[in-house]
């Protein structure tokens, strides 16, 4: 075990429970060419937190999220995502697993060719809901982010800050139990930033657990939750109230 | 599955074909353009065989016999022969017949001078072969019949048509077999560009949730759906052309229609609608099955 996450375990008094919702032990991933990209990361996420997770490139963030996401799997340690062992999923069952998670991209991911209500409606075809409960859950979700005049509209059609909602509105259509934002404002201006950042922490008051992956300093350091510093492939802080770290190299 | 799942899949499997229009059209016109090179290699070997499988009916093997020989002997010479499984059918020219058919070809009016008939040992079987290649063994063994003066028989037709009968059937598999390697190629090349397009697409699909069949659903339908197209349109161009460039023929070469026998449009379609139905549908499932399998990994 890394002696920063020893040390950062410490002090947020964490132990594994089982109100623990994503567990990470010993963690290393190694892709095929250059360093390793995770080096015996541990982490522990409870139900309902709101953590972020900071780091320059290369750090291992994005190794994380696709580990998380179960795109890729580690070349050793335990992963468990709200009871899922993703180390030994069977492969017909990662769709499942992916159903209670929602996730938001930097990119927004939408599907370019279909409006709106179809772009949110997509996930829970996807889960097999009666279109009479798509037509009352979508237009529900989509007042909840502010665009509920705005579901005819084409994803071109909308600014950063309205694509970047249909995604979460997407991620949330399901209730998830946890929400996947990787560099959720990584496109978008600041005040489309701090709008999207207070709708994640509204979803997070609603009980959902919510990981943010960004590079947004002002953000990180305004809003004081608990922050998750990597560097090189390791955590090196882990802060229940933190703030961003900077570079000291 | 929900019947609404269902009907959702469809619905995007059609509403994909009218989404990558250039795509669609692409696979259509490849498609198309296999599946009608191999009507068109179908519709000139069938008319082949028909025609090289009417000159083997009309070769025939004589049989003529000896001096003095009863009637009955004939007669069970004749029965054995019906008996021989390479034997199509057989004619019987009685002495009498024989000696008409000649008069009326060749003596004309100076035929009255004859009182007796001059071709009284010319009683013969004219023998049909169902197969050709059979006609050597056929020989020994007529050679053999006690009651048998002599053979008759075309050899070197027999032997033409059946080299010809092989070489069309050597030909006609190769040129099938590189009809298909290219087809295959042409086909999962553009399927491959279509999916290149929609990778993105795929990839956020499987991130939301989706399973493997739900994601592959609809590039099914819309490659079955494209097969069938690409069938469709060449089949339609076969039927027209073939009716049209056959009236040509008949009309043009008036003389050939004697000596050819030309299969009808409808004996073609019988089997050639159904096989390239198949293979455009087939070439539908199979190629967008196995180009979006290798980007369900995610």
């Amino acid at each position: 075990m890394a002696k920063s996450e020893v040390r950062g375990r410490r002090r947020r008094g964490l132990q594994t429970g089982s109100d623990e919702i994503i567990t990470l032990n010993n963690v290393s991933k190694a892709y095929a060419t250059g360093a390793p990209a995770l080096n015996g990361v541990d982490l522990h996420i409870k139900k309902g937190e709101f953590v972020f997770i900071v780091g320059d490139s290369g750090s291992g963030k994005s190794t994380m999220i696709k580990l998380l996401l179960r795109e890729l799997i580690p070349t050793s340690g335990e992963i468990n995502v709200m009871g899922y062992d993703l180390v030994r999923i069977r492969h017909g069952r990662i769709p499942k697993f992916r159903r209670n998670l929602g996730i938001v991209f930097q990119d927004f991911r939408l599907l370019k060719d279909r409006n709106v209500y179809e772009n949110v409606a997509f996930a829970q075809r996807i889960i097999q809901m009666p279109n009479k409960v798509i037509k009352r859950n979508v237009p529900s979700i989509l007042a909840t982010v502010g665009l509920a005049g705005k579901y005819k509209a084409k994803p071109r059609q909308l600014s950063g800050g309205e694509q970047q909602r249909v995604a979460i509105a997407r991620a949330l259509v399901n209730r998830p139990s946890i929400l996947l934002a990787d560099e959720p404002t990584g496109n978008l201006d600041p005040k489309n930033s701090w709008e999207i950042m207070k709708l994640l922490e509204q979803i997070n008051e609603n009980g959902t657990t919510v990981l943010v992956v960004t590079h947004n300093r002002e953000i990180v350091n305004a809003m004081q939750k608990r922050v998750v510093t990597m560097k090189k492939g390791v955590i090196v802080s882990d802060e229940e109230r933190g703030g961003y770290i900077d570079d000291e190299d | 599955m929900r019947i609404s799942t269902f009907f959702y899949t469809i619905k995007q499997g059609v509403i994909n074909i009218f989404r990558n229009k250039w795509f669609t059209l692409a696979s259509i016109a490849t498609i198309g353009a296999c599946l009608f090179l191999f009507g068109l290699f179908y519709s000139v070997l069938m008319n082949v065989q028909s025609i090289v499988k009417s000159a083997q009916e009309n070769i025939s093997i004589t049989v003529l016999f000896d001096e003095g020989i009863s009637d009955d002997r004939i007669a069970e010479i004749g029965a054995l022969i019906e008996k021989r499984p390479e034997v199509s059918h057989t004619r019987f020219i009685s002495a009498d017949e024989a000696w008409e058919s000649f008069k009326d070809e060749y003596l004309g009016e100076y035929q009255d001078g004859f009182t007796e008939n001059p071709l009284e040992n010319s009683a013969s079987y004219e023998i049909y072969l169902a197969d050709v290649s059979m006609q050597p063994a056929l020989v020994t063994y007529l050679e053999g019949v006690e009651g048998v003066r002599e053979v008759n028989r075309s050899e070197i037709t027999a032997a033409t048509l059946t080299g010809v009968n092989a070489l069309i059937a050597y030909i006609s598999l190769g040129i099938i077999a590189i009809l298909f390697a290219v087809s295959v190629f042409l086909i999962s090349n553009t399927v491959t560009i279509g999916i290149a397009v929609r990778k993105e697409e795929i990839t956020i699909m499987k991130y939301i949730g989706a399973t493997d069949f739900f994601v592959r659903s609809p590039f099914v339908i819309e490659g079955m759906m494209i097969g069938a197209v690409g069938a469709v349109i060449p089949l339609g161009i076969i039927y027209v052309v073939y009716n049209q460039v056959l009236e040509f023929i008949l009309t043009k070469f008036s003389m050939l229609t004697k000596l050819l026998s030309f299969v009808p449009v409808e004996t073609i379609f019988a089997r050639l609608l159904p096989v390239s139905m198949a293979i455009g549908v087939g070439i539908g499932f199979l190629g967008s099955i196995v180009t979006v399998r290798k980007h369900l990994r995610v």
